[in-house]
């Protein structure tokens, strides 16, 4: 495996937001990589600017300065080769489960009898292979999330963008999740950035955590993960002696950002 | 324990089915009290029956109108108008509201006249249909329509904008484009509305109708009532207006089926 070389990067990207009366800047001199293969989560203080940066990275925003490169060429438009999955699992409740997961497949052009193929059975290897002729409102919130992890992987994107995924399911189905949004990519191996609040979530699923900077965000610390942890899945990571002493360490840093995040965060 | 729950739970059902019973009896029970007092009233003369009719002479003539096959042809040619600018009214509406929706420039330029256009009582506009369209059955499915045109553009419009921006970027992170997330997320997740405008647009088209027939005064349900009142025969007038009451009941539980069967599987 090409290992070192870089899938995504950052080149002092900025990006600034206009209203009639003012100016933001969300981010600022950004720089960083992050290798083929690896699973890089993002964490910082609320509203750094963590969800514009997934944006640009899909093509969805354009940087107002600084370069995007995906695979060494520049970002501008959305393309198959990312995928994006939401704090929520936005299937069209309209369609079922089968069309839902098919629905990228059928947006890029890309649909052929195999990769439907290859979305059911990706479906039936996450679980919920029996509820594939259902609406998504006959699904629990845990069984949605998953079908749009499919829905997701279905276009086999090269770049997973993964924003919250996590973050509106409850703790049981949030930590089961994690395991199998964790197996699943691990096997199919795919580069994410997982964006999130839970600095245990960070620690349990990535090789690298990226932490930034409150507004304007640039990157304030990178955190390597040990190797006894990388290897296991994210319940066990939690368990693990390793775990608690990055946590401390990485929640300190959180904290030296000062009490001014704190109105803003949940 | 079981055995006892059980009976409360048929009871509980048979609660429900007797209230069912009594709702559609005691519905009944006003539908006939009310033919039957018009019919006592007109009797007694106490109500004019010259002015009022009475259910039993409404019948009658229904019946004469039946056998010689008339009534079919006004309600025919009512129905189709109704049909028609209930259609084009609901279609150029979701057209333009696509329109606005595609072009926020449109949009913003459009305001103010769709703020006068909607205001205005379509109408008032039909004298100059009639002299634009001829005094035929094209002016009468153009008051059908421009009177839902308008409020169907406003509301769909409305809804197109208010579709969940995530759903929108799903799709768009796909890479689609403008049109295709049009089609493939706003209109379908519009579809709610867009049925709730039908209904009110079922109403509408027969207003615009009525309305449209009563000006040209050829054909039709609503000519048959402005002749009936021209004639003094308000048996004629009111037996035009129980047809219309029942066609018009008929449509909108179509409209009602339909949204039944689109709506089936949304939460």
């Amino acid at each position: 495996m090409l290992l070192l070389t870089a899938l995504l990067e950052f080149r002092d990207v900025e990006k600034t937001y206009f209203t009639k009366t003012s100016m933001t800047e969300a981010i600022s001199g950004l720089n960083f990589t992050v290798s083929r293969g690896e699973f890089v989560s993002l964490i910082g203080p609320s509203g750094c600017g963590k969800t514009t940066l997934l944006s640009m990275v899909s093509g969805l925003l354009r940087p107002t300065a600084g370069k995007v490169l995906l695979d060494g060429s520049l970002v501008e438009r959305p393309t198959p080769a990312t995928g994006y999955m939401l704090q929520q699992d936005y299937l069209f409740p309209w369609l079922t489960i089968r069309k839902n997961i098919l629905i990228g497949l059928h947006t890029t052009g890309a649909y052929t009898r195999e990769k439907e193929q290859h979305a059911l059975n990706l479906l039936k290897e996450i679980g919920i292979g029996d509820h594939i002729d259902e609406y998504p409102s006959q699904l629990s919130g845990g069984m949605r999330q998953r079908a749009a992890l499919v829905r997701m992987l279905a276009t086999e994107p090269k770049l997973l963008l993964l924003d919250e995924p996590f973050s509106a399911l409850d703790y049981q189905t949030k930590l089961k999740l994690e395991d199998l949004v964790s197996k699943t990519i691990r096997m199919h191996r795919k580069t994410a950035v997982l964006v999130t609040h839970d600095i245990g979530e960070a620690i349990a699923m990535s090789d690298r955590i990226v932490m930034l900077s409150p507004r304007p965000a640039s990157v304030h610390r990178i955190f390597r993960v040990p190797d006894e942890l990388k290897g296991l899945l994210p319940f066990e990571a939690r368990n693990h002696p390793a775990f608690s002493g990055l946590f401390q360490e990485i929640w300190k840093e959180l904290e030296s950002f000062g009490t001014s995040n704190e109105a803003a965060s949940q | 324990m079981a055995p006892q729950t059980k009976q409360l739970h048929s009871e509980y059902v048979r609660g429900l089915k007797r209230e069912k019973r009594l709702v559609r009896l005691t519905q009944l029970a006003i539908l006939i009290l009310f033919f039957a007092a018009w019919e006592y009233l007109a009797a007694q003369r106490i109500l004019d029956p010259l002015l009022f009719s009475s259910p039993t002479r409404v019948w009658n003539l229904l019946m004469l109108r039946v056998s010689d096959g008339s009534i079919f042809v006004h309600s025919s040619v009512t129905l189709f108008e109704t049909i028609l600018g209930f259609i084009l009214g609901t279609v150029a509406g979701t057209g333009m509201a696509a329109m606005l929706w595609w072009s926020r420039f449109l949009s913003r330029v459009m305001d103010p006249y769709l703020v006068v256009l909607n205001s205005m009582p379509k109408v008032a506009l039909g004298p100059i249909l009639i002299v634009g369209l001829g005094p035929g059955f094209t002016s009468i499915i153009a008051m059908g329509a421009l009177i839902s045109v308008i409020i169907t553009t406003i509301v769909v419009y409305n809804a197109f904008r208010e579709v969940d921006e995530n759903y929108v970027k799903v799709i768009r992170s796909f890479g689609a484009s403008k049109q295709r997330s049009f089609f493939s997320v706003v209109l379908p997740a519009s579809f709610p509305t867009i049925i709730s405008t039908l209904k009110v647009n079922v109403g509408l088209a027969w207003v615009g109708v009525i309305v449209g027939e009563f000006l040209v005064s050829k054909q039709g349900l609503g000519y048959l009532i402005i002749y009936g009142f021209q004639v003094f025969n308000f048996t004629l007038v009111m037996m035009s207006l129980l047809v219309i009451a029942v066609l018009a009941t008929l449509m909108y539980q179509l409209v009602e089926l339909l949204e039944r069967k689109l709506m089936k599987h949304r939460a």
